[in-house]
């Protein structure tokens, strides 16, 4: 009846299938009640008043109260959020860019490169989880080094430039969010460890004789770098596109990440605190969805 | 007219150019490698400076810190910091818990990301692009959007309602060890999505013809994934062992929310400073002001204390950790 039957499991296939799906068993139930069944939960009492009761707790619908709440009652979240995402935004084209144009160093034939890669990688295990922002956090030593920044302010790597771009009042807010990257470069460079990893496992893989072969033809170096290598390792952009924004959520010195544990666990307010994590979460799946798919536009396959 | 000239040129620099290339090539490479190096040395040090500095502020008396003359090597040496510190994070306790936790979750970890990855790297079954999606969905969704309803789903814990008829009541289980053991196992821990994700690639780059051989001569599936595939997949299965073992230890997310009761080094180094407050208190009797200089000290210690197991380990794994990776071929 059908021309095109559809293809049916038979046989040794049908037996692979099957032991094909006891592999993946463990994540199929762990994903079902660890992640779907909370994530609706979450999404549920986004619009619902929590109420803990003894051995329970209680749901009553709000309706929008919660975002209501979250935007115009509570006096730090909207401030939070847009701070964070515009943080993100920066600091994640930072991180591409950096760690994109160490792992083009690090790809180069030197003495001791073996070293270098090793101290860039530390890092992704030395600021991970708590790590990081621990002297932030901490009232003290944070107001320390307030004083400190206050009394060294001429150290800044950037002033010199700062003060003529300031005076010649060109483009003043977008040269300050540059100059702020600058420098908090140690920041940038912390997080970046696992994208020039990455970078690095792409450049491997580009064949030597491309360049020898576009060298001999006249090629300049700043030519196949875009011509080569630009073209070849496209695809990873993506993949640390989306590892640095969402490793970006995740952070410990995340200020809104903190609000939002400190909205559910001091002040337990369930509700409004799913509703600013879900806000949030929309927001940045949104960025993620629209530059991913821009991105993929300007990413060459090279299959 | 201009052709020859063109060639005329070229012809008066090949002449010129077997000494003034050299030396001009030669000028460039050495530039190169001197920007080069540093550049690196300054990136390099700016990332080990912090550690560099922690190392010489736990090795330090009060009185040093408060001495400008003091940088880097102190004049009054002492291991006094080591120990106030070792007694304030409860040092040898949290030590202990740490790993055994971190070690008993990376292993159950990486053997259920194991079998997972293998699974989608290795097989073919009806959905099984919906359910890869679903991984991704997993490493993209982060866990801060779930944790609310993941705390009460284990402060009111139930299985299907099978509890509450039983014992008439649901379970709290938080402050147990028992709802992380159980996310782990359904691969749903701390950045598990990745490794399925390192995993199924590391598989996919081995070839069929090992397992095809081993079905053909009769070894059935498991028994091909234990005795033929496991040891060939050694190396990845050994760096996200140590990524799961490391990432835990330092992990304060989950261990603060379902290891709260439990005394780790991850969370005893993030409220070390109020720790060392309450503790000055109770020796001294009296609520003092503890100065900044002696909370850094602390802190750094403190930090130096967590972190150096996890350096130890780098310094002998470090391949593992890099390369692994970098072989692993990571794509879209």
């Amino acid at each position: 009846m059908d021309k095109k039957p559809k293809h049916r499991y038979v046989g040794l296939e049908k037996r692979k299938a099957i032991a094909g799906y006891l592999f993946i068993l463990p994540f199929i139930i762990g994903f079902a009640f660890f992640m779907v069944k909370p994530f609706f939960q979450s999404l549920y009492m986004s619009f619902n008043t929590v109420e803990l009761g003894a051995g329970k707790f209680d749901m009553i619908w709000n309706g929008f109260g919660n975002y209501v709440y979250a935007f115009r009652t509570d006096p730090e979240y909207a401030r939070l959020l847009t701070e964070e995402l515009l943080r993100m935004l920066v600091y994640s084209l930072a991180i591409i860019v950096f760690s994109f144009f160490v792992a083009l160093i690090l790809n180069q034939k030197f003495h001791g490169r073996a070293l270098v890669r090793a101290v860039f990688f530390l890092p992704v295990i030395l600021s991970s989880g708590v790590m990081l922002g621990l002297e932030s956090n901490n009232s003290l030593i944070a107001s320390l080094q307030q004083q400190v920044e206050e009394v060294t302010t001429g150290i800044s790597i950037t002033d010199g430039l700062q003060t003529i771009l300031r005076t010649t009042g060109v483009g003043v807010r977008a040269f300050e969010k540059v100059f702020e990257v600058i420098d908090n470069i140690y920041d940038v460079a912390l997080a970046s460890g696992m994208q020039i990893i990455i970078f690095l496992s792409g450049l491997q893989t580009i064949p030597k004789s491309m360049y020898e072969a576009a060298d001999i033809e006249g090629c300049t170096a700043w030519e196949s770098l875009w011509k080569i290598t630009f073209p070849s390792i496209s695809s990873l952009f993506l993949v640390n596109w989306i590892y640095t924004v969402v490793d970006f959520c995740m952070r410990s010195d995340n200020e809104l990440v903190e609000k939002l544990q400190k909205v559910m666990i001091q002040n337990q307010n369930y509700g409004a605190s799913a509703a600013m994590t879900w806000t949030y979460f929309l927001i940045v799946i949104a960025f993620i969805g629209i530059t991913s798919l821009l991105l993929n536009k300007v990413v060459y396959y090279n299959d | 007219m201009t052709k020859t000239k063109i060639k005329k040129e070229s012809f008066w620099e090949r002449n010129k150019k077997s000494e003034g290339y050299l030396l001009k090539k030669k000028l460039t490479q050495i530039f190169i490698s001197i920007t080069r190096f540093i550049l690196l040395f300054g990136l390099c040090f700016l990332i080990l400076q912090p550690i560099l500095n922690k190392i010489s502020v736990s090795l330090m008396e009060e009185q040093d810190l408060y001495n400008p003359i003091v940088v880097s090597i102190p004049v009054h040496f002492t291991t006094s910091n080591y120990k106030l510190a070792a007694e304030i994070m409860n040092y040898g306790k949290a030590f202990t818990n740490s790993l055994i936790i971190s070690l008993t979750i990376a292993i159950l970890q990486i053997a259920v990301c194991t079998l997972v990855g293998y699974g989608f790297a290795r097989f073919k079954f009806p959905l099984k692009k919906f359910w890869f999606a679903m991984v991704m969905l997993v490493i993209i969704i982060p866990p801060q959007v779930i944790s609310n309803s993941l705390y009460l789903h284990f402060r009111f814990f139930d299985f299907l309602g099978i509890i509450k008829l039983i014992t008439g009541n649901t379970l709290n289980l938080r402050g147990l060890k028992l709802p992380y053991y159980l996310m782990s196992a359904g691969c749903m821990g701390l950045k598990n999505g990745l490794y399925i994700y390192m995993i199924r690639q590391f598989f996919r780059n081995i070839p069929n013809d090992m397992e095809e051989a081993a079905y053909v001569d009769g070894c059935g599936m498991l028994r091909t994934f234990v005795r033929i595939m496991l040891p060939e997949a050694k190396p990845i299965i050994t760096s996200c062992f140590l990524f799961a073992f490391v990432w835990q230890w330092t992990d304060g997310f989950y261990s603060n929310m379902f290891l709260g009761t439990t005394t780790l080094v991850s969370t005893s180094i993030s409220r070390i400073v109020d720790s060392l407050g309450a503790y000055m208190q109770r020796i001294l009797g009296a609520k003092v002001s503890i100065s900044v200089a002696q909370s850094n000290a602390v802190l750094s210690t403190g930090t130096l204390m967590v972190v150096g197991p996890v350096i130890i380990l780098y310094l002998f794994a470090q391949r593992q950790f890099v390369e692994s990776i970098s072989s692993s071929g990571i794509k879209m």
